[in-house]
């Protein structure tokens, strides 16, 4: 009896010395030679250029990827009181009230921010965000199916509420989807808001209640959407997904190209340019960041031309720098939309929660 | 050697041990002998420390015993049905406690065969438990429990799964080695042969005390109440006046040994003692049944108005169920116990 | 029992009381108010209910399904018995991610279904409970056929001698004895199906939504951390119900019926009938389990250049695609979690299992087994987020250690651990403790010298099988593996996540990969396979 009991002492202390053995390697940036950064699954750098900044910053740079956009964003939150980082990247302007609502970030304005295009700029007073890339969400579609049923493919968001493309559009759901969300403040921002009463109050509302009649599939996420429902892509045309219709991203085209293997000569997908709705991604530093100088250092890296020129090809996105180079392969396959729908962030942050709430009962109940 | 003061152990409202008090010498064979219930393997459980005291102590050669877990008491105890390792062999059985106590393996080697030619069982060490017939499964348990030379063996039951004959050989056996080795050994039985053949001294349990001590003689000749006698097998057991060297009852009046304790008390009449006689003389009894005892035959006999009677007849004199005889008693084979149901 | 108590304490109740609490207090004060406006939500009333029917359903349905395969595997020999058995279990340690995306392709658009009838069940309540036969399926045959093939026929002969009817001495005999069994498997199964994630988030579609997915969308997605805590408190108290009632049946079960060895009462079917029953079993077996995992595998070799092995080739290609090191180290870090979290979830589970079956067990005791069995009940994304929010402070920082994702894994063994140990281990007969004692054993010899020879085998079947439930967790685990780092699992749902043929293709190679593993160690087991295993 009291064997067990001390034997079952020292197990627990045993325990417990090897948990904090572990738990002493880790955690925000107690070392000061090493920049911690927190960013969602899409995160992608080329080697070469984050070497480039290691050896010149003298930082060493440790990359935790936490999930897709939005559980990365929350999931920063849930710890800003103790990051597990010191630089935060990935939160869209679809989401960045909600970080900048929390606390997420500290003030910083980064070397550079001055050649951001004027368009990307938000946060002017406080400095809180830094605009480092941009995307478009757009409607995707199967060429082979419109050339096959001699259709011309939609172009903007009116021609998808068309008898003519009845069943065809896949997207995403707006309350689990980054791009879903997207697709609906892009429609948002065309239609504008008809309150949530009218049965006929027109705005986005009234749109989606004609998208839903014309027989718009919603599913939870871009995976499924565009790998199992869309018939364009690699993943859909094995699934044998039956929409030729899918809510995407712009630089989705280029991605089919440069992943297959034979590479073909042209995409097997377009982009519908007047369904598009701009989505700009932003860093920041987190608060309570235990290494802040590093942090700064790499968000300032993250402006610079290298960061830039290299960043489309490994997170297929545009540069949000003057003269950043956009890869040959985005113009030839996918060029980036002409008037992207885009929105204020406080205009977003005033109204996400209620419009998708709004959107939820609308379309899927 | 062992001692045990107040012992006592309450299983809920019932004690299982009431302030037992009980010393075992140095080399003694005492056998605990009680009916099931009366709480003799709780008393082997409580020097084995499994069980743990609620009252009272227990001292080995003098030291207290409580607090010392059962592994570090010294003492052997070998199980009611011997509870031998199904997954080790013979030998793996008997050196388990000598590898307990860390003893080198060419020790645990010669100590498991000499164990095992005493108990009968030589070169058996490689032979599988599983193959082994009851006996010789007590024979392995009973080498086991000797193998760390305990201060003190305990012996549940012994003999209680084996038939009479393997029984009876074995009790024998048992008594000459223990004997031999000089072994202390407390034994619980609820056969009172088995007790009397092995024990130096036996004790009687009855619900959780100790209803009568004493070596097997004189337990035998004068049980202290009628419960230690009906349990001994006796059933000529009755309310009785004594006075001088007669005693009323309801057989009417009985002859009792010389300086019989006088007054009211209980009867023992052993079946020895019950003479069958002409029809004519003495008490007259109508025989109810007649059962073959191997070397006697017992005879029911039922007088008028009073309880039946147990008597021992010569084989070829039994009378068949229904004679009509007449009994009369004799005075050695004729107890007084003390008060009723007192001891 | 103070080890697994501290592991509980610090590794569930605390991390989990951490987020309820994030999501219930404000400024210090609790706010229960939020409960019922939570659950005058009709959407949320639509959840709860959905939830609940659903479970039934496909409780239902996989008990019709499963109870013919449980006689079968019981009761019949026949060739590949073994190997089978194997394989209808592996679907219960497959991850979901890897479940949904091959049981689409059976049902989903293009599915054999479609291709043969033109039937599609994708986005229907149908593919939902389907997948979930697919899952559980393993759970009755293995409770219920466990004590089956271990039920004396002889008892049943008796009550024929007695002039009872073959339906009838079934009736009386042989069901009564199986009724506990039945029931315990389908409070597992409901258990399961109650709490189901994976499988509903990727075949259900936007509409259909149970409790635990719904909390992961309040707390993953939309941020309502006061929706998701009140909802997790729901589950766990309809889990603890749930827990509390299978705990009496296991009771009942452990009452003493005439057991004998399983070898004893198979034997080959005899006349059409029940040679239309074996058929009829295996090709359903062969339908809705082999089926969608040889889809699986068929995708994974289905390359641009016609069928071949350049999938799996591209996974130890280090692209720098959707992670930093080749995909197929994942498969090391995998092994070395698992065997991480097994050594974890064996220890504690063991522990737990010998506090258990101390004879002098309280009350308390007794109900700390059913306590064990909670984290299967409980969200992993609450428990994901639980460990980051809670375990956050010196000198429990464990949230960038790799010691989190077999901690969190180890959580979903132990109770597989303890299921399975506790009926060897009560079995094992206490004198035979006692004996070892008297004779000078310490109780941690005893332990060593009585209790682990005979629970050795059923020591390395839970072992195998907290092995495998580990090497398949994925809920928990997406939240905290490291993104240098990822499990099978987590790998699986990133290249799915991306686009391109090539991605598509790793993942199923991957997941290939994966289900052989599971294969491999299930077929292990089956030769270990004791004479009383637990319910798993």
């Amino acid at each position: 009896m009291s064997t067990t009991k001390k034997f079952a002492a020292v197990a627990v202390g045993l325990g417990l010395a090897t948990l904090s053995a572990c738990g002493s390697s880790g955690g925000g940036s107690a070392d000061p030679k090493t920049v911690t950064l927190v960013s969602h699954d899409s995160w992608a750098v080329s080697k070469s250029v984050l070497k480039d900044f290691e050896k010149q910053s003298g930082y060493k740079v440790r990359v935790l990827k936490d999930g897709d956009a939005g559980q990365a964003v929350n999931k920063a939150i849930l710890t800003k009181d103790n990051p597990q980082g010191d630089v935060f990247f990935g939160v869209d302007n679809t989401l960045l009230s909600r970080a900048l609502d929390n606390g997420l970030f500290q003030p910083y304005e980064a070397k550079g921010s001055d050649l951001v295009l004027p368009q990307y700029r938000v946060d002017q007073d406080k400095h809180r965000a830094t605009p480092v890339d941009s995307g478009d969400i757009c409607v995707n579609y199967d060429k082979a199916y419109f050339s096959e049923h001699k259709l011309t493919p939609p172009q903007s968001f009116d021609d998808l509420i068309k008898p003519e493309y009845k069943n065809l559009l896949v997207t995403e759901n707006a309350s689990t989807s980054s791009p879903g969300l997207g697709f609906l403040l892009g429609t948002a921002a065309k239609y504008g808001d008809g309150g949530t009463s009218g049965s006929n109050g027109g705005g986005w509302q009234d749109y989606w209640k004609k998208l839903k009649a014309n027989g718009v599939k919603v599913v939870d996420g871009w995976e499924q959407a565009y790998d199992e429902e869309f018939s364009g892509s690699a993943g859909g045309k094995k699934a044998k997904g039956d929409r030729p219709l899918v809510v995407s991203y712009a630089s989705s085209p280029p991605a089919e190209v440069i992943y297959a293997s034979p590479k073909p000569k042209t995409a097997p997908t377009g982009v519908a340019t007047g369904t598009c709705f701009r989505q700009v991604e932003y860093a920041g530093l987190l608060s309570n960041a235990g290494n802040a100088k590093g942090g700064k250092a790499l968000i300032d890296f993250m402006l610079t031309k290298e960061f830039q020129d290299d960043m489309p090809l490994n997170m297929f996105v545009y540069p949000v720098r003057e003269a950043a180079q956009v890869p040959a392969e985005f113009d030839q396959y996918g060029p980036q939309a002409k008037n992207p729908e885009t929105m204020a962030p406080a205009r977003i942050a005033a109204n996400r929660d209620q419009w998708v709430k709004s959107w939820t009962s609308l379309v899927l109940k | 050697m062992l001692e045990l003061a107040g012992a006592t152990v309450r299983f809920g409202a019932r004690a299982a041990l009431d302030a037992i008090g009980l010393d075992v010498a140095e080399h003694e064979i005492v056998s605990v002998l009680g009916p099931s219930g009366s709480g003799k393997s709780t008393l082997l459980r409580v020097v084995a420390g499994l069980q743990a005291l609620d009252a009272g102590r227990v001292c080995l050669d003098g030291r207290d015993l409580g607090g010392v877990p059962a592994h570090k008491r010294g003492v052997g105890l070998m199980f009611q049905d011997h509870q031998l390792f199904p997954q080790r062999d013979v030998g793996g059985n008997v050196a388990f406690g000598l590898r307990m106590h860390g003893a080198p393996r060419g020790e645990q080697a010669s100590r498991v065969r000499e164990l095992l030619e005493l108990v009968g069982l030589p070169g058996a060490a490689s032979r599988p438990v599983g193959e082994l017939s009851g006996g010789e499964q007590q024979r392995v348990a009973l080498a086991r429990a000797l193998a760390p030379r305990p201060r003190l063996l305990m012996l549940d039951e012994p003999l209680g799964q084996l038939d009479r004959s393997l029984r009876e050989r074995l009790v024998v056996e048992l008594r000459q080695l223990f004997g031999e080795l000089g072994t202390t050994v407390l034994a619980v039985t609820h056969d009172q042969g088995e007790a009397f053949a092995l024990a130096d001294r036996v004790v009687v349990m009855r619900d959780g005390r100790i209803a009568q001590s004493g070596t097997p003689l004189e337990v035998w000749q004068r049980p202290a109440d009628a419960f230690v006698a009906r349990f001994l097998g006796f059933d000529n057991v009755v309310e009785a006046t004594v006075s001088g060297e007669a005693a009323d009852t309801p057989w009417g009046k009985l002859p009792v040994p010389q300086g019989s304790r006088q007054g009211a008390g209980t009867l023992l009449v052993r079946p020895a003692g019950v003479r069958l006689v002409d029809r004519a003389d003495g008490l007259r009894c109508t025989v109810a049944a007649r059962t073959f005892r191997g070397t006697h035959v017992a005879v029911q006999l039922q007088p008028d108005g009073a309880p039946r009677l147990e008597a021992a007849c010569a084989l070829r004199d039994a009378p068949a169920p229904g004679d009509v005889v007449g009994v009369a008693f004799d005075a050695a084979e004729i107890a007084v116990l003390g008060g009723p149901g007192g001891a | 029992m103070a080890v697994p108590v501290a592991f509980f304490a610090v590794f569930f109740a605390y991390p989990v009381a951490a987020i309820v609490a994030r999501g219930l207090k404000t400024d210090g004060q609790w706010r229960s108010g939020r409960i019922a406006d939570v659950l005058t939500q009709s959407d949320i009333r639509h959840v709860l209910w959905f939830t609940t029917w659903q479970a039934l359903a496909s409780t239902a349905l996989t008990l019709l399904i499963a109870l013919p395969g449980a006689y079968v595997f019981a009761r019949f020999d026949f060739r590949g018995k073994q190997v089978l058995r194997a394989v209808v279990t592996v679907p219960f340690v497959l991850p979901t991610v890897v479940v949904g995306t091959a049981f689409l392709a059976l049902v989903g658009r293009g599915g054999l279904l479609d291709e043969l009838w033109g039937v599609r069940l994708d986005t229907t309540v149908w593919a939902i409970l389907l997948a979930h036969v697919f899952f559980n399926y393993a759970v009755v045959v293995r409770t219920v056929g466990g004590l089956w093939s271990q039920l004396d026929p002889r008892q049943e002969e008796a009550a024929r001698m007695l002039g009872a009817s073959r339906f009838a001495a079934w009736r009386k005999v042989t069901l009564p004895a199986l009724s506990p069994a039945v029931a315990a498997a389908a409070l597992m199964v409901f258990l399961f199906t109650f709490t189901s994630f994976g499988v509903v988030q990727i075949l259900g579609g936007p509409t259909f939504s149970t409790l635990e997915v719904e909390i992961y969308r309040q707390t993953s997605q939309i941020f309502d951390l006061a929706t998701a805590a009140v909802l997790t408190l729901i589950q766990f108290a309809a889990v603890g119900a749930i827990l509390a009632v299978h705990a009496g049946t296991v009771r009942r079960r452990e009452t003493a019926l005439r057991l004998v060895a399983p070898e004893t009462t198979a034997r080959r079917p005899r006349g059409a009938g029940q040679w239309a029953l074996l058929g009829g079993v295996l090709a359903s077996v062969a339908v809705l389990l082999v089926l969608p995992l040889g889809v699986l595998v068929q995708r994974s070799l289905d390359t641009p250049g016609g069928h071949g092995f350049a999938y799996y080739r591209a996974l130890a290609s280090d692209d720098g695609g959707a992670f930093l090191v080749a995909p197929v180290t994942a498969i090391g870090t995998s092994l070395e979690y698992a065997l991480a979290a097994t050594a974890i979830a064996v220890v504690i589970g063991g522990l737990a299992a010998a506090a258990l079956t101390r004879r002098d067990a309280g009350r308390l005791v007794r109900g700390f087994d059913a306590l064990l069995m909670l984290p299967l009940g409980v969200s992993a994304v609450t428990v994901g987020f639980g460990f980051l929010v809670a375990l956050d402070e010196p000198p429990l920082d464990l949230r960038s250690s790799w010691i989190l994702v077999p901690l969190a894994q180890a959580l979903v063994g132990v109770p597989f651990v303890v299921r399975t140990m506790l009926p060897v281990l009560r079995a094992v007969d206490g004198r035979l403790r006692e004996a070892a004692a008297v004779l000078g054993a310490s109780p941690w010899r005893v332990w060593r010298e009585v209790d682990l020879p005979m629970v050795r085998r059923a020591l390395l079947i839970a072992a195998g099988f907290a092995f495998a439930v580990s090497l398949g967790e994925f809920g928990a685990t997406v939240f905290i593996a490291r993104p240098d780092n990822p499990t099978l699992p987590v790998a699986v749902a990133r290249l799915l996540g991306r686009a391109g043929d090539l991605n598509y293709g790793q993942a199923m190679a991957l997941s290939t990969i994966l289900m052989v593993v599971c294969a491999v160690a299930l077929l292990l087991l089956e030769r270990v396979r004791t004479d009383r295993t637990g319910e798993f």
